[in-house]
């Protein structure tokens, strides 16, 4: 019986191997229908993610199984004062996998320590998100057809964005991949992301200019800015359209540039940027929830 | 100073000179009914001064807290005046309960019955982590 925490639990075999279960997924849906008959996937929502929850659920019903939703568990077991792990030892009782979300950091680890099924980590505060990771790689596999030798750049928000600093840790295992780092002085990625860059003998470049950094780059990760991360307004309102991709930025990329962003967006690529085929973000959504019936399968136990 | 061989017990040795009282605080001495020693800057050909705690009884001290706060401290097990047993402590892979975590956001803030965890994440640098939300640990 094994959880999903954090994305490095997985091995880059194992990555592979998921991601080819999503695209086979994506070939024969049909033949993946019933394999979760009969299994229940309970969703334990202690945080409200509704984009998330549904991934999950539009998952193992494809997988032909059922669900069972805490939808509102922070107003329900925790506030009554039961711990995580009670709460795990009790949804072991009638569920097959568990997906959980958590305010807190480690919380599904504790599940995961006490629950005798699978715990899927769906998100604990900003620290590990790993089906995200996984949506992102499945994404960045079908438009490149590879994880090695390209440039990848991320911008915005990477000093707090935990799908940014993932996906770094994830990428950094393949040969020949170069990072370029655009963001404003202050949302600079933080040193530890950087040490795992170098600890793989890969490059990166940090910037402030994304327009500079745009003919380089095989993909492009949006992130947002937020205003709650400056000290002033003035910082902000400078710095914001620096960092919001329309498609007069776009003028310089690579024709076959892969966008993504982890949604949800507010106003970082502007409504413009949908229609041009290099806008990869809501197929993400959609390799969401095949990487996610990928994973329910493994961790089932199910071929 | 005179301080009487242990026949039964424990010694503590090779503690880094001044570190004998917190290593004393830390294993809860303190609370021993039986003889205990502690004996401050003895000399030492390795370590120029050391610190040594003699306990006259054989009880099983946390080698655990011990490789923590001092990597290096040897107990040596004494039976019938002779020494049966001698260990060098090194930085363990886990601590359990020595170490807090304060990351605010961690679930240990807010499930109190949970162990304090940390994995030892670069033994050349004595970094531990906690195994919940990888936040440094820090010596309290
Ligand atoms: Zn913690």
């Amino acid at each position: 019986m094994r959880s999903i925490i954090d994305i490095k639990e997985l091995s880059v075999e194992e990555i592979d191997e998921l991601v080819a279960v999503g695209k086979d997924i994506i070939a024969n849906p049909a033949a993946y229908a019933h394999k979760c008959e009969g299994k229940k996937l309970a969703t334990l929502f202690f945080e409200p993610s509704t984009r998330t929850r549904l991934s999950f659920e539009a998952a193992m019903y494809e997988l032909g199984g059922h669900v069972l939703t805490m939808a509102d568990a922070q107003s329900s077991s925790a506030s009554k004062g039961e711990s995580v792990a009670d709460t795990a030892k009790v949804i072991s009782c009638y569920a097959d996998i568990i997906a959980m979300r958590h305010p807190k950091e480690g919380a599904p680890m504790v599940a995961a320590m006490n629950a005798s099924i699978p715990v899927i980590n769906a998100g604990d505060g900003g620290h590990n998100h790993p089906t995200q990771t996984l949506a992102d790689l499945l994404t960045i596999s079908r438009e490149k057809g590879r994880f090695d030798h390209m440039t990848v750049g991320f911008c915005g928000d990477l000093r707090f964005g935990r799908t940014v600093h993932s996906l770094i840790s994830a990428m950094s295992r393949y040969p020949g991949v170069r990072f370029l780092l655009i963001s404003p002085e202050e949302l600079k990625v933080p040193s530890y992301v950087k040490q795992e860059i170098k600890a793989h003998a890969l490059s990166y470049q940090q910037t402030t200019d994304l327009v500079s950094a745009m003919p380089e780059l095989d993909i492009l990760y949006m992130t947002r800015v937020q205003k709650e991360r400056f000290f002033n307004e003035e910082d902000y309102l400078r710095l914001k359209d620096s960092y919001i991709l329309t498609p007069e930025k776009l003028a310089s990329a690579k024709p076959d540039l892969c966008i993504m962003h982890p949604l949800p967006r507010v106003n970082e690529i502007s409504v413009a940027v949908d229609d041009d085929p290099r806008a990869c973000y809501f197929k993400q959504v959609l390799n969401g929830k095949y990487m996610r019936m990928a994973l329910i399968l493994k961790l089932l136990g199910i071929r | 100073m005179n301080i009487d061989s242990i026949k039964n017990g424990i010694v503590i040795d090779h503690i880094t000179a001044g570190k004998g009282m917190e290593i004393y605080r830390l294993l809860g001495l303190d609370a021993l009914d039986c003889q205990v020693a502690i004996i401050k800057n003895a000399s030492s050909a390795k370590m120029g001064k050391k610190d040594i705690i003699k306990i006259d009884a054989d009880i099983t001290v946390n080698t655990d807290i011990l490789g923590y706060v001092d990597p290096g401290v040897t107990v040596d097990t004494i039976r019938n005046g002779e020494l049966v047993d001698k260990k060098k402590t090194e930085l363990p892979e886990r601590l359990v309960n020595i170490l807090t975590c304060r990351n605010p956001r961690c679930i240990t803030t807010t499930e109190q019955e949970l162990p304090h965890i940390f994995r030892l994440t670069d033994r050349e640098k004595g970094e531990y982590r906690c195994i919940y939300c990888e936040t440094k640990g820090k010596t309290s």
